[in-house]
C-alpha cells in the first residue's frame, strides 16, 4: 500500500488517490503552429523510466486537488510531493 | 534431437530418467549472428523458432538477461482467445488460434492446449447488445462465437451468482468455444527446444547494455558477455522495451505497469471454462491442479516492480466474489506480478523502425501470452522479409501520429477511462 502525502491534506492511503501519469509532459503552446509529430509526442509518447518518475496524482476521494509526486517506479519510494505550481 | 513420445518415456524409465538429452544447450555467444533477438520470453523464443523453420535463418541468437521463460510468459493467466471485433486484431489472433491448435504436435512438446471455451458475462441488455455486435463481427471474420442465455449459463457455470440479490445480475454472455488455456511454461520450453535443435543459440544470463548504430543501421549489440556483430536485431522485451529504446534514443508510446495474478488453494473441479466478469475487470479459470487462476486490473501507476499492491488485489477479488460468491471461502495460495508494456491504444506494435535492421515487438498490454505463436510468426516474417506481413501490417509504430489507432476497447495505459 502506498502512503501518499497530499500537499494539502497530509499523508493518506493510496485508496484515496487516482493516477494521472507523467507530469513532465508539456502541452504545446496554444498559439503555436505545431506538427503532427509534436502533437503525437505530447499525447502518446512517454519516457517511461525505471527509477525516479515525476507524476501527477489526484486526491479524488479527498480534497480533489491534482499534485505532483516524485516516486521510484521500482521500489515505489516516494521522494517528494508538491503542489502543481511548485518545483 | 530426441523425440518425446510414450516410447521414449518408457525407455528412459528403465534408466531412472537420468539419460534424457538436455532440452536446449547453453552455448557461449559467437562474435556474429545474422539475427539477434533480445528477450528469451515466449515471443522471443517463438520468433527464433519461426525464423529457423519458416525462413531458414538459423544463425540466430536469443539474448536473455535472466533465464528463459522467467518473465511474463511464466506470469500470465494462460488464457487463449481471438474474440476481437476489429479486423486487425481478429484476423491476427485467429491465425494465432490456428497455430495453437497444432502447437503440441508441431513442437513435439505438450503445451496442454485446452479449448475449454471463454465466456464473457453480460450484466445488462446494453452489454448483451455490444456482445452480439462483437460476436457477429467475429463470425464475419471466421471466428467461432455464440451468444448464451441466462438459462444456458446456469447449467454451464452453476456456481456464478444467479440469485435475485446479485449486485450485477447475469443477463447472458458471449462465448468463444475454441478459446481456452495452455500451459505457459511448456510453450516457452517447447519453442526453446525446437529453436535450439535447428541451430539457434539460446544465451541466458546475458544482458544487453547498448547498441552500435552507424549511418542509421544496426551494427552490433553490446552485452554483458561481449560485443555481438549483427545486421538485424529484434526486441521482444515486453515491459523493458522503453529501457532498451532509450539506449537507442527512441521514445515509445508505451508505459510499463504491473499486473497481478493469483491462484487459490486447489479444489475439486468447479469451473469448466474461462469466465470473465462484465461489470469490472476480472477473469478466472481452474487449472488442472484445481487452483482457481485469477487476474484483473493493473495496479494503475507506472511500475517496474514485479510485485503488486494489496488494494488492487482486494479490488480484483471483490469482483471475483461478486461473480462467484463461494470464492470467498478459498484461501489464496500465491500472488505475483508481471510488467506489462501498455501501449496507448491497447494494441501491440510489430514493426520496423527508423533504424535499419531494428525491429520492434511490444505493446502487448494484458494479452501477450495468447499471441505468442502468431507474434513470433509475424515478427519472424517482418525480420526475414524486412517488411510486415499482412497480419501485422496494422500494428505500426506510426499509427499514433497517422491516427490509425486500433482502439478495440478504448483502453490503453489509462485503463480507468474505459
Amino acid at each position: 500500500m502506498l502512503e501518499i502525502k497530499c500537499p494539502y491534506c497530509g499523508k493518506r492511503s493510496q485508496n484515496e488517490f487516482s493516477y494521472g501519469g507523467d507530469a513532465s509532459v508539456k502541452r504545446p503552446a496554444l498559439e503555436k503552429e505545431i506538427s503532427d509529430k509534436e502533437w503525437d509526442d505530447f499525447v502518446y509518447f512517454r519516457k517511461n523510466p525505471r527509477g525516479k518518475h515525476l507524476e501527477l496524482w489526484h486526491h479524488v476521494s479527498g480534497c480533489r486537488q491534482w499534485f505532483k509526486v516524485s516516486r521510484d517506479t521500482t521500489t515505489h519510494e516516494i521522494y517528494k510531493t508538491s503542489k502543481i505550481n511548485e518545483e | 534431437m530426441q523425440k518425446y513420445s510414450i516410447f521414449s518415456l518408457i525407455k528412459n524409465a528403465f534408466t531412472n530418467h537420468e539419460n534424457w538429452e538436455v532440452a536446449w544447450k547453453d552455448p557461449e555467444p559467437k562474435k556474429e549472428y545474422d539475427v539477434v533477438i533480445v528477450g528469451g520470453g515466449g515471443h522471443g523464443l517463438a520468433t527464433a523458432y519461426y525464423l529457423a523453420k519458416e525462413h531458414k535463418i538459423t544463425n540466430v541468437a536469443i539474448l536473455e538477461k535472466g533465464w528463459i521463460g522467467g518473465g511474463n510468459v511464466g506470469r500470465n493467466t494462460t488464457i487463449l482467445r481471438s474474440n476481437y471485433m476489429w479486423d486487425a486484431n481478429g484476423l491476427f489472433y485467429e491465425y494465432g488460434m490456428k497455430l495453437w491448435e497444432n502447437l503440441s504436435q508441431e513442437l513435439n512438446y505438450n503445451v496442454m492446449y485446452s479449448p475449454r471455451g471463454i465466456i464473457n458475462l453480460a450484466h445488462s441488455d446494453a452489454q448483451l447488445n455490444t456482445y452480439s455486435r462483437r460476436g457477429n463481427s467475429m463470425r464475419l471474420n471466421g471466428i467461432d462465437a455464440m451468444m448464451l442465455g441466462r438459462d444456458e449459463l446456469k447449467k454451464m457455470i452453476p456456481f456464478a451468482d444467479f440469485s435475485s440479490s446479485a449486485r450485477f445480475p447475469i443477463f447472458g454472455g458471449l462465448m468463444q468455444p475454441r478459446g481456452g488455456t495452455a500451459r505457459h511454461d511448456a510453450v516457452a520450453w517447447g519453442y526453446a527446444r525446437q529453436a535450439d535443435s535447428m541451430g539457434v543459440d539460446i544465451i541466458q544470463h546475458c544482458e544487453v547494455t547498448g547498441f552500435e548504430v552507424q549511418n542509421g543501421k544496426i551494427k552490433s549489440v553490446q552485452t554483458s558477455r561481449g560485443n555481438i556483430q549483427t545486421k538485424k536485431v529484434g526486441l521482444c522485451v515486453a515491459g523493458s522495451t522503453s529501457l532498451l529504446a532509450e539506449k537507442l534514443n527512441m521514445k515509445l508510446p508505451i508505459e510499463s505497469h504491473v499486473l497481478q495474478a493469483c491462484v487459490s488453494e486447489p479444489v475439486k473441479p468447479f469451473l469448466d471454462h474461462v469466465v470473465t466478469f462484465g461489470a469490472g475487470h476480472f477473469y478466472c479459470s481452474q487449472s488442472d491442479k484445481g487452483e482457481m487462476v485469477m487476474g484483473g486490473d493493473l495496479d494503475g501507476y507506472n511500475s517496474y516492480a514485479q510485485r503488486g499492491n494489496l488494494p488492487t488485489l482486494q479490488h480484483v477479488l471483490s469482483e471475483g466474489v461478486a461473480m462467484f460468491p463461494n470464492l470467498s471461502r478459498l484461501k489464496m495460495l500465491r500472488t505475483w506480478g508481471g510488467i506489462m508494456d501498455m501501449s496507448m491504444d491497447g494494441s501491440p506494435i510489430i514493426d520496423k523502425t527508423h533504424i535499419e535492421g531494428l525491429y520492434l515487438n511490444c505493446g502487448w498490454c494484458y494479452g501477450g501470452f495468447k499471441a505468442t505463436p502468431v507474434s513470433g510468426w509475424t515478427f519472424a516474417y517482418t525480420i526475414a522479409q524486412d517488411q510486415p506481413h499482412d497480419l501485422n501490417s496494422k500494428f505500426k509504430l506510426n499509427r499514433f501520429s497517422s491516427g490509425h489507432l486500433i482502439d478495440e476497447k478504448g483502453v490503453g495505459t489509462k485503463t480507468w477511462i474505459g
